[in-house]
């Protein structure tokens, strides 16, 4: 073989050839240009369709969009600046209405000098939502936390009050004591996040904080029954103590406690802030406090529900599809119709409670039954056999779910509880039809109303709708953030 | 051998009802029961304590009095000396009209955009994907804002649309002119639409109140009869073809049994249309639509089209690529292959979220609220609730009659859902 070999060496080749370039049409741009635009007869035409729009669609609104004037007055000054730099003929939009009417369109009519109480409660929302939504510290969790700081710093100064610094150092001061006790960065802000419904409604409207803080004490009230009662008697007659404890405090406890400690500090600063009414809500402040209420409400609604539609007692699983289905067959504007119109019927006679109350019970009531038909396709896409599986651990109902299929099914129902969410954010604006001033509707007519502003449509729409816009996509964003970190198959 | 002993019945105990799984859910049930039995007695008895306080007493007598409003948009006949029952009627065929509507543009519209995204054009993909989340992730009231702003104050008034001599003369263009054949008129009083008119009319027939006309019940049935027609054609095709392995020609056969029928009866009926014409200030002839029902109807349909344009992408995503690779092996042409192995295990996937969507259009289209539409909610849960005072009675119906519809559209769509289903044995 040997011989063979050296007899044919001499035409064999010892180095490669060196490939040769593409031609010119396969490389680079103009290879993506033809794979991606101009791949074929139909796709060029699309092309230049698209092209076409997108041309016609710059036409009309750049010119718009940048002769836009920031610094007028009202409309007609705007309407003049646009033809002294452009010509009579330009067109030009007036973006000196959202700088003007900025604080109406965030804040509604609530009074100018608290405004640093919906921007607190809205910061501390962020510090609150921290530990729900991230797990483990990272370097961006730890700069948004050093910029909210800031931020209320900046705002303490700005308007002179202290409250906001005492409560960002009480917070730090609890959690760095947690931390130090095992609790890890940001796991151990979970007890300001329990608390923050409280804390919110304080802030936002006001009046004594001993009000929130009964509330509150009721909660820990239930489960140190609850604790005490399940240890000796197990857990479902545990969670019934606790919650009869709860509700037997609140009706009985909460008010002596809640006007003596009232009578004890009065009016006085850290224990008071001044009372804000309901119809002094408006604009973004609303949309937020209806939709973070609304969101935070309806998930643990919404799970009850799906598992009652799934339970094998037929009395209480007739009662969740039945609420389910008729929720799910009426409009929202109906269900909103209700809150304003005959919540009254239904109530013992001379009681009378709040508008924004109402409306987010009803919001929150539609959201659940919506939830629960997403998380209850979750429950049924998960296999038998885990079902089987927790039984044979020998797991009771309430810790199966809790470990084993809860967190499987809610992991698969991320996308539908997110758009869900996305939903009742966008939901918030029907509000205005029962008198609430929304960001939308309420507000932009407000604004319409005045007379330098008549007349001006796209503006508002277009601001109002870029932060709904944010708002929405980042949820959606964050879901597939979270279903990404979630996902267990591929690795 | 041993023998297995039954074990000893237990003796009932209270503790039992907690810890003993076979009496636990009666006890749970019982419980809830009675809790929710409480609940209930107390709403009804603050209602009826509330109701006597007011000296009100619940009664759905007023739908039988005089309504005494006008309605814009009446498909029904309607004046104002009708009944509130009647205006209701007038209000839900509004309802029906825009919703079915409605479904059908933003089904064309969302298939086409959820296909156009799945492109392989990288422009046509973006846009798309800009459509998409621009219209997904903004409240629908703003859409709906946005269109009626569009057709209130962007659009030209009836006078752009006139053409004097002098302008003739001198060569002017009209600052504003109808479009689609110069037939369709969109002004900022609403848009004006080509009228169906027959000249030799069969007239109409009434049921109850209704009247129907018996040209649309004529062409129904032609349509429909040429439509079974042109199925026992393609069907008797299909036996020659497994017969003698050769099809016959069917497509002049098809067009003909499609399309001679209908022209036959058009022409014998002596169709024609009503084209609107400005007449002094105004538009005259053709059928009014108004600004209302344009907004709401073009703002649910972008807004619903976002939404289904994503199922159907995802419809079309869920089939395996191995589905397509096995069809062109079995050499199906690329059309085929979309119709016989993609489109119906993709419809699987779409129809059920699909069929959500139109119930959610349906149900958003009571925000008409926001342009004054006559809608359900304007007649019934507006102006008949302000007039007559009768909250309760007013809500109860409207929320009734949202739920049939919705259950009639879930129940219909459900049942041409079991159509497509996969057929397991």
């Amino acid at each position: 073989m040997s011989d063979t070999h050296a007899q044919t060496e001499l035409f064999v080749r010892h180095e490669m050839i060196p490939p040769s370039e593409p031609p010119a049409l396969e490389t680079g741009a103009i290879k993506w240009l033809r794979e991606n635009l101009f791949s074929g007869w139909l796709n060029t035409i699309l092309t230049i369709l698209g092209l076409l729009v997108v041309f016609g669609l710059a036409r009309l609104f750049l010119p718009w969009f940048l002769h836009g004037v920031w610094n007028a007055n009202s409309l007609g000054e705007c309407r003049e600046i646009i033809a002294q730099t452009w010509g009579p003929d330009a067109s030009g939009a007036c973006w000196a209405m959202i700088r003007e009417r900025w604080n109406q369109f965030m804040f509604g009519f609530y009074p100018r000098e608290l405004y640093w109480r919906p921007v607190l409660a809205l910061l501390f929302l962020l510090v609150g939502l921290a530990p729900v939504l991230y797990s483990e510290l990272s370097s961006k969790l730890v700069a948004a936390g050093a910029v909210i700081a800031a931020l209320i710093v900046v705002l303490a100064y700005n308007y002179g009050v202290w409250l906001p610094v005492g409560m960002l150092v009480t917070i730090a001061a609890v959690s760095a004591i947690l931390d130090a006790r095992g609790a890890k960065w940001p796991r151990n802000l979970l007890w300001f996040s329990a608390l923050y419904p409280a804390v919110a409604f304080w802030l936002l409207w006001g009046g004594s904080v001993w009000l929130p803080f009964v509330a509150v004490l009721g909660f820990v009230l239930g489960f140190i029954v609850m604790r005490l009662v399940s240890a000796q008697l197990g857990a479902i007659l545990g969670a019934s103590a606790g919650a009869v404890a709860a509700v037997l405090w609140w009706s009985f406890g909460a008010g002596p406690l809640d006007e003596a400690l009232i009578g004890m500090t009065g009016t006085a600063r850290p224990f008071w802030l001044q009372t804000v009414t309901s119809d002094q809500f408006g604009g973004f402040v609303l949309a937020f406090t209806i939709g973070v209420t609304g969101i935070a409400a309806s998930l643990p609604l919404g799970i009850l529900l799906a598992l009652g539609r799934r339970s094998d007692m037929p009395l209480v699983k007739v009662i969740s599809v039945g609420f389910i289905e008729f929720i799910r067959g009426v409009p929202l504007i109906t269900l909103l119709f209700v809150a304003s119109l005959l919540l009254n019927y239904f109530l013992p006679p001379g009681t009378n409670f709040d508008i924004i109350l109402r409306v987010i019970i009803m919001v929150t009531l539609f959201a659940a039954a919506y939830i629960a038909e997403v998380i209850r396709g979750g429950l049924a896409a998960l296999p038998r056999g885990q079902y089987e599986a927790a039984a044979a651990l020998g797991l009771d109902y309430w810790k199966s779910m809790r470990l084993v299929i809860l967190p499987q099914a809610l992991k698969i129902s991320i996308p539908g509880i997110v758009s869900t969410f996305i939903g009742l954010f966008k939901d918030t604006t029907l509000v205005v039809f029962v008198g609430l001033l929304d960001p939308l509707k309420g507000i932009t007519d407000a604004v319409r109303a005045a007379i330098e502003w008549k007349g001006i449509y796209w503006e508002p729409y277009l601001f109002v709708g870029s932060i709904f816009f944010i708002v929405c996509f980042s949820m959606s964003r964050y879901s597939m953030y979270l279903e990404n970190k979630l996902k267990r198959e591929h690795r | 051998m041993t023998m297995v002993s039954d074990t000893p019945k237990q003796r009932f105990r209270l503790g039992m009802l907690v810890y003993d799984t076979r009496y636990r859910s009666i006890t749970i049930q019982t419980v809830v029961g009675i809790l929710f039995m409480a609940g209930a007695w107390w709403l009804i008895d603050n209602l009826l304590s509330n109701l006597a306080q007011l000296g009100k007493s619940p009664s759905f007598a007023f739908l039988w009095n005089r309504a005494g409003y006008d309605i814009d948009q009446t498909l029904i006949p309607y004046t104002n000396d009708d009944t509130h029952f009647r205006a209701m009627l007038v209000g839900l065929a509004n309802t029906i009209l825009v919703s079915v509507l409605g479904c059908i543009a933003a089904t064309v519209l969302g298939v086409v955009v959820g296909v156009l995204r799945l492109s392989k054009n990288w422009l046509i993909g973006r846009l798309m994907t800009v459509y998409v989340e621009m219209f997904r992730n903004v409240p629908v009231l703003l859409w709906i804002l946005v269109v009626f702003a569009v057709f209130t104050d962007v659009t030209p008034s009836p006078n752009e649309f006139r053409v004097t001599e002098s302008m003739l003369a001198e060569g002017i263009e009209p600052k504003a002119s109808k479009i689609v054949f110069d037939s369709v008129a969109i002004t900022n009083r609403g848009t004006y639409i080509p009228k169906p008119l027959f000249e030799r009319s069969l007239g109409a027939i009434h049921i109850g109140f209704m009247p129907i006309s018996l040209n649309t019940l004529a062409i129904l049935a032609v349509v429909l009869a040429s439509f079974l027609g042109w199925r026992a054609l393609l069907r008797h095709a299909t036996r020659v073809q497994e017969e003698t392995g050769e099809r016959p020609t069917t497509w002049w056969k098809s067009l003909l049994v499609l399309f001679a029928p209908i022209t036959l009866l058009l022409m014998a009926l002596g169709f024609h249309l009503e084209i609107p014409e400005l007449a002094g200030f105004n538009f005259k002839g053709g059928i009014r639509v108004s600004n209302a029902f344009m907004a709401l109807w073009l703002g649910l349909t972008l807004y619903t089209a976002a939404f289904i344009a994503e199922i159907v992408r995802a419809g079309i995503l869920a089939v395996p690529k191995g589905q397509t690779e096995a069809a062109y092996a079995l050499g199906f042409r690329p059309t085929l292959t979309m119709r016989l192995v993609i489109l119906p295990q993709a419809l699987r996937v779409i129809i059920p979220p699909l069929i959500s969507q139109f119930l959610n259009l349906t149900k958003n289209s009571s925000l008409a609220i926001a342009v004054s539409y006559m809608d359900l909610r304007g007649t019934l849960g507006g102006i008949t609730l302000n007039q007559t005072g009768r909250e309760l009675e007013c809500m109860l119906l409207l929320m009734l009659i949202y739920l049939a519809l919705s259950l009639l559209i879930s129940s219909v769509m459900n049942v041409y859902n079991s159509f497509v289903k996969l057929k397991e044995r």
